[in-house]
C-alpha cells in the first residue's frame, strides 16, 4: 500500500499548486464539507500554500462536533446506568455533555468501552445476556451503513439485549441549508469523498445546478484536495457549476449499493438537530419501524432529556463557514482542546481543534474579554 | 414533513461549557500527556515537596557520599501482556533502564514488584520473570531486590509490574533540557511508531494485520557510545508515553527554546504510517520504548551520528530539526509540501477517529 506516499507527494503538489495560481484571477471562497478535509487542510498546511484569492471554508462535516448536547447527554445518563456497557468510538468519549463527559462516566463506575467497530458491541451483547448493551451510533453517511447492518445482524440474530443511541446526519441537506442562509459566501463545495463511496454522487447534480455551485468530489490526501481545489477554481472561473468526480479511485457514480439497501432496510429519514447550528430539516436518519425495538432512547426512556445549551462559544458560525475559528475572542484563551468551550474545539477534526493544535503560532486573536462562568441547564424528565 | 423552503436562524446558535476540573481520574491521566503533566505538577509535587522532584524528569539525579546516581522508577500495566517484539517483562526491565540512560547513566541495580492478580496462571507469571531475567542480562543490569502482592480477581489485568534503577552517573554528564540552546541538532535514533503500533495490532477488538514489531530494548550501550565522542550531550529523552511530540514539547518547554523538525526527516515506516492511517492517529505521539531523540550542539552532531548509526539500536538515527530562538516552548514541523504546523503536547490518550 502506497497511497500515503504517493499522495503527499511533494514535486506534484507543486504542480496542482502552479496549475491552481495560473488558473485563478479572482477570489473565490470554497466549503470543504467534511472534517477530515480540514484536519488534512490545516496539518500539511495546504491554506498556507494556495493562492490568496482562494479562500477556504470550514464546513459542519465534524460527525463529533454535530452531535447535539441533548444527544451526549442522553448518552451521558444511559451509560450511568449499572445494567448497560455503554460502546463508543474513541473520539466521542471526550466531548462534553452537560458538566460531564463518557470519561467521567467511565470514571465514576460506568461500563464505557471504546471499541473500533459496532460488530464488536454487537459481539459483546452476545457475551453478556444479563446486560444491556448500547452502541452510540453517531456520524455521516460513512458510518450509518455499518450501524444499521450491526442492528439488522441483532434483528436475525435475536438478540435483544443491544441497542443502539442514533444521532445519524446527511450531508446533502446541510449544503442545502448553507447554501440557503442569508450569510453564505460559500461559491463552491468540495464534498466529502469517503460520504460519496457510500451514497454516490445522485444527490448532488440538483444542488449544483439549483444554487449555480460547482461541487467537485474530493479524497482527504493532500493532492485529492489540491485536485479537488483545481477543479472548483477551474469550474468557477470558466462559469460552470457541474459535478465533478475527483475522487474516482473510490467513488463511483452509483455509490455502493449493498449499504445503500441496507441504510433503506434499517432507517427512514427525519429532521435532525445539528450541534452549533439548530434543526435542518431531513437531514438525519433513525431507526425505522420495523427496527424501532432496537432504538436506545426509547429502550432507556431519556427521549425526554431536553438540553438548554448556555451561549458560550460560536462554533455555530464556524461550522457555518461565517466564522474562522481564531476570529472568535474565546479562541486559544477560554477555549482550548484542554478545556473546550464546543466541540469544535474537542474532536481532531473539529476546525477550533485542527486551528489550535497546528496553526495558532501565526495567529493573533483578540484577548477575551473576562466572562461568567455559564449556568448549566439539563432536565431530565 | 419538512419545509423546504425552510432557511436557518444563526442567531443564538451556542455550544455548552467546558470540563475544566475533573473530580475523578480519567484514562488521560495516565497518558504521558497535558493531563499526565497536570496531575504531577499540581497535585503530587506540591504535596511531596521535596527540591529533587521538582526537575520532573524521568530519572532523578541525586549525590549520595559523593557519587552521583540517577535514581528512576516505573510501572508497566500493558494489556496485553505479550505483544509481537516483547513483552511485559522486556517493558520493565527496558522501560527503567533507558530512564537511567536518559541522564547518562548506566543502570547497575534494580528493584521488581510485582502485582499479581488471583487466577492469572502460573505459567504466564514464570514467562514474565523469565523474560525479565533475559532482559536484565541483555542489559547488564542485576534485579537486586523485589516484592510481590496477589490483588482478588477482577481488580487487575493479570500481572502489573514496577520496577526502580539506581546507575552511576558518568564525571563530566549533565543531560538536563535546560542546557539545550538555538542551533543544537534534534537527532532521533531510529524509526518512530513501532512499539504503539505493535500493541494496537494485537489489542482486543483491533487486531489487524501488520508487519511490525515493538522496537522495546535498552539503550545504555546507545548511550555510551554517544557519551564517548562527546560528554557534552545536552539533552537525551526516551519518547514512550505520548510519543515524540511529547518528548520535544517537555524540552522545548523547560528549556526555553522553539523546535523546528523537518517532518520529511522523520523516519516512520511505512506499515506505522499506514496504521496511523486507517485509525486516525499521529505517528509523532505513538510510543515507542527503543528509541532516543538527543540535543546535541552543532559541532558535535555529525561524529554522534556517526556513532549512532555504527551501534545496533541507532543505525536508523536521522537529524530531524533543530533547536531555534523562535517560538519559545513551542514545536514547529515544516510539512512535507512546505507548509508549517504545531506539533502539540498531546492532552492524554489518542483516541481512533470516528472516520
Amino acid at each position: 500500500m502506497k497511497y500515503i506516499e504517493e499522495f503527499q507527494d511533494p514535486a506534484l503538489a507543486r504542480r496542482l499548486l502552479d496549475d491552481i495560481h495560473a488558473t485563478v484571477t479572482r477570489p473565490w471562497a470554497l466549503m470543504e464539507v467534511c472534517g477530515g478535509q480540514t484536519h488534512s487542510i490545516i496539518r500539511h498546511g495546504i491554506d498556507q500554500l494556495l493562492p490568496e484569492q482562494v479562500e477556504l471554508i470550514h464546513g459542519p462535516g465534524c460527525p463529533v462536533c454535530v452531535t447535539p448536547l441533548e444527544v451526549i447527554d442522553k448518552a451521558l445518563e444511559i451509560a450511568s446506568r449499572p445494567d448497560v456497557v455503554f460502546c463508543s468510538f474513541g473520539d466521542m468519549l471526550r466531548v462534553p455533555g452537560t458538566g460531564r463527559d463518557l470519561f467521567q462516566v467511565r470514571s465514576e463506575g460506568g461500563d464505557v468501552r471504546v471499541v473500533y467497530s459496532p460488530l464488536d458491541a454487537l459481539r459483546i451483547a452476545q457475551e453478556n445476556p444479563g446486560r444491556q448493551v448500547v452502541f452510540f451510533g453517531i456520524g455521516f453517511e460513512t458510518t450509518a451503513p455499518p450501524n444499521a447492518m450491526t442492528v439488522h445482524q441483532a434483528k436475525k440474530l435475536g438478540i435483544r439485549n443491544f441497542s443502539l443511541l442514533v444521532s445519524h446526519v446527511r450531508v446533502p441537506p446541510a449544503i442545502e441549508a448553507i447554501m440557503r442562509s442569508p450569510s453564505c459566501r460559500v461559491q463552491g463545495f468540495l464534498a466529502a469523498g469517503h460520504v460519496c463511496s457510500v451514497m454516490g454522487v445522485g444527490e448532488y447534480p440538483e444542488l449544483a445546478a439549483r444554487h449555480r455551485v460547482p461541487i467537485v468530489v474530493t479524497g482527504f490526501e493532500p493532492l485529492d484536495i489540491l485536485e479537488g481545489v483545481r477543479r472548483a477554481v477551474r469550474q468557477l472561473e470558466r462559469g460552470e457549476h457541474t459535478v465533478d468526480n475527483a475522487y474516482a479511485r473510490a467513488v463511483r457514480p452509483e455509490g455502493n449499493p449493498a449499504a445503500l439497501a441496507m441504510l433503506e432496510d434499517v432507517f427512514e429519514v427525519t429532521d435532525r438537530a445539528w450541534r452549533g447550528i439548530g434543526v435542518i430539516p431531513d437531514s438525519g436518519w433513525r431507526l425505522s419501524a420495523r427496527y424501532r425495538d432496537f432504538d436506545a432512547e426509547h429502550r432507556f426512556s431519556v427521549s425526554g432529556i431536553n438540553t438548554q445549551e448556555p451561549a458560550e462559544c460560536r462554533s455555530g458560525e464556524v461550522l457555518q463557514g461565517l466564522l474562522k475559528p481564531h476570529q472568535c475572542e474565546a479562541f486559544g484563551t477560554l477555549c482550548t482542546p484542554r478545556s473546550p468551550l464546543g466541540a469544535t474545539m474537542v474532536s481532531s477534526e473539529g476546525a477550533c481543534a485542527a486551528y489550535y493544535l497546528y496553526r495558532r503560532l501565526e495567529l493573533k486573536t483578540v484577548p477575551a474579554a473576562a466572562t461568567t462562568p455559564p449556568q448549566e441547564a439539563s432536565t431530565v424528565v | 414533513m419538512s419545509d423546504a423552503g425552510t432557511t436557518l436562524d444563526i442567531t443564538g446558535w451556542t455550544c455548552p461549557a467546558p470540563l475544566r476540573d475533573r473530580p475523578r481520574v480519567v484514562m488521560g491521566h495516565g497518558g504521558g500527556g497535558a493531563l499526565s503533566a497536570e496531575l504531577v505538577q499540581h497535585l503530587f509535587a506540591p504535596a511531596f515537596g521535596g527540591e529533587v522532584l521538582a526537575g520532573l524528569g524521568d530519572s532523578a539525579a541525586v549525590t549520595l557520599g559523593g557519587v552521583r546516581l540517577a535514581f528512576s522508577t516505573d510501572t508497566y500495566v500493558v494489556r496485553p501482556l505479550f505483544f509481537p517484539g516483547g513483552g511485559i517483562g522486556d517493558l520493565a526491565v527496558n522501560g527503567t533502564v533507558n530512564d537511567l540512560a536518559m541522564s547518562g547513566a548506566r543502570a547497575a541495580y534494580l528493584s521488581c514488584g510485582f502485582i499479581l492478580e488471583e487466577g492469572v496462571e502460573m505459567s504466564v507469571v514464570a514467562r514474565v520473570a523469565e523474560t525479565m531475567g533475559a532482559a536484565a542480562r541483555a542489559a547488564g543490569v542485576e534485579i537486586a531486590t523485589g516484592d510481590t502482592k496477589v490483588v482478588e480477581s477482577g481488580h487487575g489485568d493479570g500481572v502489573y509490574v514496577n520496577t526502580a534503577g539506581i546507575g552511576i552517573i558518568p564525571d563530566g554528564v549533565d543531560l538536563r533540557p535546560q542546557r539545550v540552546v538555538p542551533g543544537d541538532v534534534v537527532i532521533v535514533s531510529g524509526e518512530i511508531g513501532l512499539h504503539g503500533v505493535a500493541i494496537m495490532s494485537v489489542r482486543e477488538g483491533l487486531e489487524f494485520g501488520v508487519d511490525v514489531e515493538s522496537d522495546c530494548a535498552a539503550l545504555g550501550g546507545l548511550v555510551q557510545s554517544m557519551l564517548a565522542v562527546t560528554p557534552d550531550l545536552h539533552v537525551l529523552r526516551d519518547p514512550t508515553r505520548g510519543g515524540l511530540a511529547a518528548s520535544l514539547n517537555e524540552i522545548a518547554a523547560a528549556s526555553g527554546t522553539g523546535v523546528v523538525l523537518d517532518e520529511r526527516a522523520v523516519p516512520v515506516p511505512e506499515a506505522v504510517a499506514n496504521a496511523c492511517a486507517i485509525l486516525g492517529l499521529d505517528p509523532m505521539y505513538v510510543a515507542n520504548e527503543g528509541k532516543l531523540v538527543a540535543f546535541v550542539p552543532r559541532e558535535h552532531a555529525d561524529a554522534v551520528l556517526d556513532a549512532m548509526r555504527a551501534h545496533p539500536l541507532g543505525r536508523g538515527a536521522a537529524v530531524i530539526g533543530e533547536a531555534v530562538e523562535d517560538h519559545p516552548g513551542m514545536v514547529v514541523a515544516r510539512t512535507a509540501l512546505g507548509g508549517t504546523r504545531v506539533v502539540d503536547l498531546p492532552l492524554g490518550e489518542q483516541l481512533p477517529r470516528i472516520c
